[in-house]
C-alpha cells in the first residue's frame, strides 16, 4: 500500500511508443532501432525475420541519430475532431539509413518555410497524462539550431 | 489456366444511401450485373465479395439471402481500397482455373459519412503527435515527394481534379457530376498539403458487380463479352521508406509491369485507364508508374493534357474516384464496370471512341495493388 501512494506522489513518465527511451540519470531521450544482423535493416519494433533479406539472423538494437533531414510533409489542416491544426506531418531521413513518421515543431505550417533537406533535430515533449497519471512523453523534431 | 470473361456488369449509383443496409445496395449491383449478362444467379456457381468495413459480417451470404439462396460457395474479400477488385480476381481465377464456368464478382460498400480516413481513437491515438497516418496526410506526402524530385507545383495536381470532375458531368452513376474550376480547387479549403478538398475523394456508399465466365459459356451467349487479358495483384515489397511513407510507387510498378507482360500490351497500347485517384497527387504519381508518360514528366503531360477525354490516352473518364465517388469495396469493381463499359460501346456520352484495350488500376494501403487489362 506505501508503495502505491509512493508512485501516484510522482507521476512517472511513459514514452508513447516503445522505440523512445526517455534516457536514464541526466541522459537525453533517442530513438532505437531494430538492426537485422545479417543485412543490416533497420525497422522501428520487432520483426520475426528480416523483410528486406528474408532472414532469421536476429536483431541488435542500435541508437540512432537525433539528428536528421525532412524528406517530405504534408501540412494537416483538417484532422480528428479536438486535434489542433495545421500540423506539419513529416518524413525525416536519419543517418542510419532509417526513416521517422513525426511532427515538425517550431517552425511554421508554410512550404515556403519547409525547405527540403532542411536539418531537424529531436525534441521531447509531455502530450497527456494516461489513465494511471503517468506522463505520455513523446518525440518530435524542429528545425536544428545551426552551430 | 484458361481465358477468361466479362460477360456482365452492373454498378448503383454512388451516393448516400443511409436508410438501405450494403447487402441491399451489393444486391442490387449484382442483379443489374446478371441482367446485363442475361443469366440469372442460378447459373453461378461462385460469389466473391469485396466489403471492407463489414469484413467480418458475411456480406456475400446476404447478398444471397437477397437474392436467391443457392448454396454455392461464397468468398469474403477485404484488402484495403483493392477489395473489390481482389474479390474480382477471387473470381477470375475460379473461372481461369477451370475448376468453374460462371462466376460473380461484387464490390460494395456503406461509408455513410466516415469522416477521414485512418482516423482512429482519440484517446490513445498518435495523430498529429508523430505525424499522420491520415489519407490526405499520406498522399500528400507522397505528392510532395513528387515535386521535390521533379518540381511538380501544386497546380498540376489541381488540374487533375479539374479534369475527373469534368469527365464525371458525363456520368450519371457518378456522386458528384459537378464541374469545378483551377481557381475554385485552388482555392477550396486545405485538408492536407497540398491536397485541397477537391483533390480529395469523398466517402459514400456504392456497389458494382461482374460476371465472369468461360469460353464454352461465352460462346453459348448472345451479349458481348470483353476478355480479361490479365489480373495482377502485388503487395508492398520492401523499399527505403515503406517503413513510414507507403510506397505506392513500386507497388504499382511491380504490378505494372507483370500486368503488360502477361497481357502482352504495353502502355502505349491502352485507349482508356481508370486508375486510382483517391487524392489528385496519387493520380499524377501513377501516370509515370503505370509508364503512360515518361519519368519525372507527370507534370507536362498534365499541362498538354494528355488525359483528358479526347486526349491522347483518357484517363478516369467515368470522373474517376475524386468524383465518383470511392465507397472502398466498390470501387474496384466499378473501375472495371466503366473500362468494360467502353470496351462494348456503351458508354453514352462519354464513350472513348473504338476504345480495344483498357485497364482498372487500384491500390490499397498497407499494401495491396491490382491491375486487370482488358481487350475486344
Amino acid at each position: 500500500m506505501t508503495n502505491e501512494t509512493a508512485e501516484r506522489s510522482q507521476p512517472r513518465q511513459r514514452p508513447i511508443v516503445p522505440f523512445l527511451r526517455l534516457g536514464e540519470g541526466g541522459e537525453k531521450p533517442y530513438l532505437v532501432a531494430r538492426k537485422c544482423k545479417n543485412c543490416g535493416a533497420l525497422y522501428w519494433g520487432n520483426r520475426v525475420a528480416c523483410a528486406r533479406c528474408r532472414q532469421q539472423s536476429g536483431f541488435e538494437e542500435v541508437r540512432v541519430s537525433d539528428r536528421g533531414t525532412l524528406w517530405t510533409y504534408s501540412i494537416v489542416h483538417q484532422s480528428m475532431p479536438g486535434i489542433p491544426v495545421p500540423y506539419v506531418a513529416a518524413i525525416v531521413d536519419l543517418p542510419e539509413g532509417i526513416s521517422v513518421r513525426c511532427t515538425l515543431v517550431d517552425v511554421e505550417p508554410d512550404p515556403a518555410k519547409l525547405p527540403f533537406g532542411m536539418p531537424v533535430e529531436m525534441v521531447t515533449r509531455k502530450v497527456r497524462e494516461d489513465k494511471d497519471g503517468n506522463e505520455v512523453i513523446a518525440f518530435f523534431f524542429r528545425p536544428a539550431a545551426t552551430s | 489456366m484458361r481465358d477468361v470473361y466479362v460477360l456482365g456488369v452492373g454498378m448503383i449509383k454512388f451516393g448516400r444511401y443511409p436508410e438501405r443496409d450494403v447487402a441491399e445496395l451489393a444486391a442490387e449491383a449484382a442483379m443489374l450485373a446478371l441482367k446485363d449478362a442475361d443469366l440469372t444467379i442460378d447459373d453461378v456457381q461462385l460469389l466473391a465479395s469485396g466489403n471492407l468495413f463489414q469484413a467480418h459480417a458475411m456480406v456475400g451470404q446476404r447478398i444471397l439471402q437477397q437474392i436467391g439462396q443457392t448454396g454455392i460457395p461464397v468468398i469474403n474479400v477485404a484488402n484495403a481500397c483493392a477489395t473489390g477488385s481482389t474479390a474480382f480476381r477471387e473470381a477470375y481465377l475460379a473461372v481461369a482455373s477451370g475448376e468453374y464456368d460462371i462466376a460473380l464478382a461484387v464490390g460494395s460498400e456503406q461509408m455513410g459519412k466516415a469522416g477521414l480516413l485512418g482516423a482512429g481513437e482519440r484517446r490513445e491515438s498518435v495523430e498529429g503527435i508523430l505525424g499522420s497516418g491520415l489519407m490526405p496526410a499520406v498522399f500528400g506526402q507522397a505528392g510532395v515527394e513528387h515535386m521535390r524530385k521533379y518540381g511538380t507545383k501544386i497546380e498540376h495536381f489541381a488540374k487533375i481534379s479539374v479534369k475527373n470532375h469534368k469527365h464525371s458531368v458525363k456520368n450519371p452513376l457518378s456522386q458528384y457530376q459537378v464541374e469545378v474550376t483551377l481557381e475554385d480547387v485552388l482555392k477550396a479549403r486545405m485538408v492536407a498539403y497540398p491536397n485541397t478538398l477537391y483533390m480529395c475523394c469523398p466517402t459514400g456508399d456504392g456497389a458494382a458487380a461482374a460476371v465472369v465466365v468461360s469460353e464454352e459459356v461465352k460462346k453459348k451467349s448472345n451479349r458481348k463479352a470483353v476478355k480479361v487479358a490479365c489480373s495482377v495483384l502485388t503487395s508492398d515489397p520492401w523499399t527505403e521508406r515503406d517503413l513510414t511513407l507507403p510506397d505506392v510507387n513500386t507497388l504499382t510498378r511491380n504490378a505494372a509491369q507483370k500486368a503488360y507482360e502477361k497481357a502482352g500490351v504495353g502502355p502505349k497500347d491502352l485507349d482508356l485507364i481508370e486508375l486510382h485517384d483517391c487524392f489528385a497527387t496519387a493520380e499524377l504519381l501513377h501516370y509515370e508508374n503505370l509508364g503512360l508518360c515518361p519519368e519525372g514528366e507527370a507534370a507536362r503531360a498534365v499541362d498538354e493534357g494528355w488525359f483528358e477525354w479526347g486526349g491522347r490516352q483518357p484517363v478516369n473518364v467515368s470522373g474517376g474516384l475524386l468524383s465518383k465517388g470511392h465507397p472502398l469495396g466498390a470501387t474496384g469493381v466499378a473501375n472495371i464496370y466503366e473500362i468494360v463499359t467502353h470496351l462494348r460501346g456503351e458508354a453514352g456520352e462519354r464513350q472513348v471512341e473504338g476504345a480495344k484495350v483498357g485497364l482498372a488500376h487500384v491500390i490499397g494501403l498497407g499494401s495491396a495493388c491490382t491491375i486487370h487489362i482488358f481487350t475486344v
